[in-house]
């Protein structure tokens, strides 16, 4: 299978403080891929890498053959391919959700405005808020700002999406209408790469687990092998400790 | 002090304090919009993220420099020594001769320009730090993230700040008499001296300052108003067509 991106060796420290050691995975075209891990572990700092929110300090980021840790390389080019969907939304305040769709678009795929509507109503639809296309983020609570931003971040049509932690911002009636529409999307052969905690939509979901641990991928495997028999002592501790709760 | 001598002087010299009044309007107005475009500038400058490297680094590190400069001189120094030096310099120094309301115009829009440098600055700062990540997430760079969605909503923010300088700059102008331009306080100064009547032309010019300070102060509440919006939104349950879908769908079906 094509390998849309391919993370070698990659490393981040934040002054003395080493948040990934020597990283190395890939995701795959179609593929989705969970990562978990405790708070602190370093999964949303790695998310945060693969779209330069956060600059690595060490190692390659292999998009369509090319290292973009490359000084000549165009951060904001590789930056419309991946859509990227935040814990805190972050819906862009000053437009209402069909602009919030259509911006990027037009300032940057260089789309029509009719065009850019007309795709944005597509998405919008896909996660069924098409009906509130004239409201501003703060009349919006925050399930219905979380589908928008993932309309938002489909608009562009990226290679993958992102999501980081998308429903832990969210009170709990709300995370069943996110993860619904996530699913949904996942179903429909979009490349996914997900930061959660919610265990059950990683087991249910994922064709890949990614658990990390203090910086390192302590496990990755099909979601049978990290649920029902992880080969790693800290996995299993982990799993105990989230699953209890 | 008596009624008639305000009557008399409303009655015969209207038009000069309608003039000066003008003056001042114009003086104002003129200068806080240029100065908030220095400021928007100079705001969006002093924000650019600095490279850790490079050449680009030693430049923008100049430039942060120069305009530093700029901002802490026009702000550490009164307005109506700056309309000195640079009326009376300019023409001494250059040999420059200008326009006294030119010049005029010229000191209050840089004045504005240093305080609106500050206050753009901390709008920008202000504006949740998600909103930058999110615009950079989807590719944009940094004038594009400022003029789609920063600028936006620190403009929001700025505006009481904004209203205040406007409504300094009403009164401030006043000190521009000293080049001689003919704004209220000037000509106000001229009536009282020919009548021999300070309270009562001053009292008039008391009075014009504050209607001017009290119209823009409403004016800019009401846009604020509008800026934000209802803070709910209802859905439009009857599914009837907006004037803006109508719009669109007239659009395309030509």
């Amino acid at each position: 299978m094509e390998k849309i991106i391919e993370v070698q060796h990659l490393n981040k420290r934040f002054g003395d403080n080493e948040v990934l050691k020597d990283i190395n995975f890939s995701v795959h075209k179609g593929e989705v891929v969970c990562i978990i891990g405790s708070s602190g572990s370093g999964k949303s700092t790695l998310l945060r890498c693969i779209n330069l929110l956060e600059k690595p300090t060490g190692g390659r980021i292999i998009y369509k053959g090319k290292n973009i840790l490359d000084d000549k390389h165009n951060v904001y080019q590789y930056r419309q391919k991946l859509g990227m969907v935040f814990q805190q939304f972050n819906l862009f305040n000053n437009h209402n959700a069909l602009s919030n769709c259509v911006v990027g678009q037009v300032k940057l795929l260089k789309r029509s405005r009719a065009e850019a509507e007309e795709v944005a109503m597509k998405y919008l639809r896909v996660v069924g808020m098409e009906q509130y296309i004239h409201a501003k983020p703060k009349q919006l609570s925050g399930g219905q700002k979380q589908r928008v931003a993932i309309a938002r971040a489909l608009s562009m049509e990226p290679d993958v999406m992102l999501f980081d932690e998308p429903t832990s911002a969210l009170d709990p009636e709300m995370v069943g209408e996110v993860l619904k529409v996530m699913k949904e999307l996942a179903e429909s052969g979009l490349t996914m790469l997900v930061v959660t905690h919610e265990m059950g939509f990683a087991k249910e979901v994922s064709d890949r687990v990614v658990f990390m641990d203090q910086g390192v991928i302590a496990e990755e495997g099909p979601p049978e092998q990290i649920f029902n028999s992880p080969i790693q002592e800290r996995t299993r501790e982990f799993l105990k400790r989230t699953l209890n709760q | 002090m008596s009624s008639e001598w305000f009557v008399r002087i409303i009655t015969e010299y209207w038009p000069m304090f309608i003039r000066g009044a003008g003056i001042t309007l114009f003086i104002s107005i003129i200068g806080t919009l240029i100065g908030s475009l220095i400021g928007l500038v100079i705001g969006v400058i002093r924000t650019v993220p600095v490279p850790e490297r490079g050449a680009k680094r030693i430049l923008l590190k100049v430039i942060n420099g120069l305009l530093a400069a700029y901002i802490e001189f026009f702000r550490g120094t009164p307005m109506i020594v700056q309309a000195m030096v640079i009326f009376y310099g300019a023409a001494i120094a250059f040999d420059i001769h200008m326009n006294r309301l030119f010049a005029a115009i010229f000191v209050v829009s840089i004045n504005t320009g240093a305080y609106m440098a500050e206050i753009v600055r901390g709008g920008i700062i202000s504006v949740d730090k998600g909103q930058f990540e999110a615009a950079h997430a989807i590719g944009m760079n940094h004038i594009q993230t400022m003029t789609n969605v920063v600028l936006p909503q620190a403009i929001r923010n700025i505006l009481p700040a904004t209203g205040n300088e406007f409504v300094i700059n009403i009164k401030d102008t006043s000190v521009l008499n000293v080049i001689s331009v003919t704004e209220l306080y000037f000509q106000t100064k001229s009536i009282a001296g020919n009548n021999f009547r300070y309270f009562e032309a001053f009292f008039i010019a008391c009075i014009i300052y504050f209607i001017m300070t009290f119209t823009v102060t409403r004016i800019l509440r009401y846009i604020e108003r509008r800026m934000d919006g209802p803070e709910t939104f209802t859905l439009n349950q009857m599914q009837v067509a907006t004037p803006e879908d109508l719009l669109r769908l007239d659009q395309k079906t030509k």
